[in-house]
């Protein structure tokens, strides 16, 4: 198949084949990372902007590094305060960037839906880096990657995701792309954490961390905001890392082979405990290379694929 | 002057008419209603095939004038009335500086008269600065022309201040409309609360939010016996409120707004923020239910809660984008597909938009009946047309229907006799 999408905006748009096909691409990608000259032409003469109102310094730098690798111009804008202060809206701010004519943007936002909304109004593509609590696709697609990686597939497994469910991006692009490729996905978190009508995405609602682990084959656990605590959905970080982390008596409880990931950063000692992070089932710097090469094959193939070869 | 109507088919619900009859105008009041009035010199409007009705009347209108004119002024959101059917309008408070003195009562009625094409009937606030701490002089304003009080966008948060409110409206026999919300559990939420909400990463607002005011303001309007109207009722717990509170005898009154009975929260998708609005589209359980509310008499009125916002302000991200859409020139439509959907009859339908509002609100208007002032609109039920945003009058475009097709418009609108609309 050829798959070469205008925009990447969720992996809710996306079917099975396509994401498996964006996996495969990335397989291919993975060798040059560890090249001694770590880059190929590919993407020469494109111009790449990532554009970031949200502070990170994984997501950001693997998108760069990914279009570097690829020969693409680079830019990063850190928007956080800048125009936004001066009042100027998100349309004229992409629009003045759309005007020096990139040919991608990769935009993360701190509100949901800003990736389609900035979609619908420039010509350029757009690569969602996350938006909201909406959604973070290339998360999500390091993870499965990571996943199939170590276990050989995805299909059939039993991954658990524990946290703080409702204010998670990398939750609903993982639970899409998880169900979607087969696997069987449980959700665990204090109550003021779960959404309503979660389950109709596809996954499975445990009440606590035990019964999502039971068994598991993959166990991701995702990052308590600090600043969340003693507001009103956990009283404390230590309540927190009592009922809901991950140790490794917990850990016991997924299958031997199990694998920990984690989107970071981490909150040694809260969500996951330094044995554990630091523990053989962890893959969680694997997720962190294999970042790269995932957003390598997005960026190639928004760009057009196996076109920009014919060109 | 004299106009004579012919050959419609006169609805008027306050006096039990449907049938097809002759209406005879004299100077702006309604002189006679017949079959087969002679025409003689009068000047006649042929209205057969089309319904003649009262003017509709929309009781919850932002008209945005003083203040906030880029939005709408009282010349556009009356024009935009006119051409939806409607003659009267109630206009919320909350225009800048917002209408809690009789300066500002006076301004909107003088204006209104002078250059409006509807009848404009002010709302007052509850609190002076809607800021929920000091009653407005409500005598003052009742005097000065107003017609009932809300602190309307915000809910009076203090429940003493309410029972207080309330109280003190009823010494001048004027409604209270309430906003029924409680801003901590609204929480910063930008829709409805629901699998929608989860999926699209938007903070959610639970029912919860707005029953439990509803439910305090009730039984604040059964200790104080005061006439108490809750605005936009759009969950399924508030239509049931109401019902259980009527049926032990409150004096109370409620409207629905036709995007709560006509859109769920399934319209958010997309990031669409013209389906973005206080309270939020609601699941389609809500939805029925407010339709069953309407069918079964529990809700008294429809109501627009027309909101104009420019198109700066809704085109940003959702979370950030302005609550409301317009509501006047899609009235009429979206109340008569509930007759098309057989959950209203065609004269309870005229109801909810004429006589009925008129009674919570106290004014003459919404009748037929011989002397009553001659508001009419003359409406062609069958007529079909798409909501293009551009071609609406109100000044700003935020429908919520946009390149949807309707059923149903104004053919010709009087107010006092005159003709203030004409669909050309």
């Amino acid at each position: 198949m050829t798959f070469n999408p205008k925009h990447i905006l969720g992996i809710k748009e996306l079917t099975a084949e396509e994401l498996i096909f964006i996996l495969d691409t990335a397989e291919s990608f993975k060798e040059i990372n560890s090249r001694e000259i770590k880059k190929v032409p590919t993407l020469r003469g494109k111009t790449i902007i990532n554009l970031f109102f949200e502070a990170s310094t994984r997501t950001r730098t693997s998108f760069e590094i990914a279009g570097k690798r690829l020969s693409a111009d680079t830019v990063n804008i850190a928007a956080a305060a800048s125009s936004v202060v001066k009042g100027e809206t998100l349309e004229d701010t992409a629009k003045n960037i759309a005007a020096m004519h990139p040919d991608i943007i990769v935009m993360r936002h701190g509100a949901s839906g800003a990736c389609n909304y900035l979609a619908e109004r420039l010509n350029c593509s757009v690569v969602n880096a996350g938006d909201g609590t909406h959604e973070h696709p290339s998360q999500a697609l390091l993870d499965a990657f990571t996943i199939r990686q170590h276990k050989g597939r995805i299909d059939g497994l039993t991954v658990a995701i524990v946290g703080d469910i409702t204010h998670s991006r990398v939750v609903r692009s993982n639970i899409y792309c998880l169900v979607k490729l087969g696997a069987k996905v449980r959700i665990a978190g204090p109550r003021t954490m779960l959404p309503p009508g979660l389950e109709l995405l596809g996954c499975e609602l445990c009440s606590n961390i035990e019964d999502a682990v039971r068994d598991a084959d993959c166990v991701m656990m995702l990052r308590i905001q600090r600043e969340r605590q003693g507001a009103t959905l956990i009283p404390s970080v230590r309540e927190y890392a009592r009922f809901f982390g991950l140790n490794e008596e917990r850990l016991k409880l997924a299958k031997p082979d199990a694998i920990v990931l984690h989107p970071g950063p981490m909150n040694r000692g809260v969500e996951i405990s330094s044995a554990v992070a630091d523990g053989p089932q962890n893959v969680i710097l694997d997720q962190v290379e294999n970042g790269v090469a995932v957003r390598m094959a997005l960026l190639y193939l928004v760009a057009g694929g196996e076109k920009l070869q014919a060109d | 002057m004299k106009v004579l109507i012919k050959s419609g088919r006169v609805i008027d619900p306050a006096n039990s008419i449907d049938e097809k009859l002759d209406i005879l105008i004299l100077d702006g009041k309604i002189a006679e209603l017949a079959p087969n009035l002679d025409a003689g010199d009068t000047e006649v409007i042929n209205a057969a095939g089309l319904l003649v009705t009262p003017g509709l009347i929309d009781m919850h209108v932002h008209l945005r004038d003083p203040g906030l004119e880029y939005k709408e002024d009282i010349i556009t959101g009356t024009r935009a009335a006119a051409a939806g059917g409607v003659t009267s309008v109630a206009c919320m408070p909350n225009t800048s500086p917002v209408n809690d003195n009789l300066a500002i009562t006076q301004y909107i009625i003088n204006k209104a008269k002078e250059q409006g094409s509807a009848n404009v009937y002010p709302i007052g606030c509850i609190t002076k600065g809607l800021k929920g701490e000091i009653l407005s002089e409500m005598g003052t304003l009742k005097e000065g022309g107003c017609v009932a009080f809300s602190d309307d966008g915000l809910p009076v948060k203090d429940g003493e201040m309410m029972r207080r409110a309330l109280e003190y409206a009823s010494t001048f026999d004027a409604p209270i409309i309430s906003h029924a919300e409680d801003l901590s559990l609204v929480a910063g939420g930008c829709m409805n609360e629901g699998p929608v909400s989860t999926e699209l990463g938007l903070k959610g607002i639970p029912w919860v939010a707005e029953d439990a005011t509803t439910a305090r303001d009730i039984m604040l309007a059964e200790l104080t016996g005061a006439k108490l109207h809750i605005a936009h009722v759009s969950t399924k717990g508030s239509v049931e409120l109401v019902r259980q509170a009527k049926g032990r005898g409150v004096r109370l009154t409620c409207e629905a707004a036709p995007h709560h009975f006509i859109l769920t929260d399934e319209a958010v998708r997309g990031y669409n923020t013209n389906a973005k609005m206080n309270p939020p589209l609601r699941s389609a359980a809500d939805v029925a239910a407010v339709r069953a509310g309407l069918s079964n008499g529990t809700i008294d009125a429809i109501a627009t809660d027309h909101a104009p916002h420019h198109y700066d302000e809704k085109n940003v991200e959702f979370a950030i984008a302005m609550n409301g859409v317009v509501g006047l020139e899609t009235l009429l439509p979206l109340t008569l597909r509930l007759v098309g959907e057989k959950i209203l009859s065609l004269s309870q339908a005229i109801a909810l938009i004429t006589c009925r509002p008129a009674g919570i609100l106290g004014i003459d208007r919404g009748t037929l009946s011989v002397g009553a002032v001659a508001d009419i609109t003359l409406i062609n039920p069958n007529k079909e047309w798409l909501v293009e945003p551009d071609k609406l009058l109100s000044k700003s475009k935020n429908t919520a229907f946009a390149g949807q097709l309707m059923r149903g418009c104004a053919m010709k609108t009087l107010l006092a006799g005159k003709e203030v609309y004409s669909k050309s």
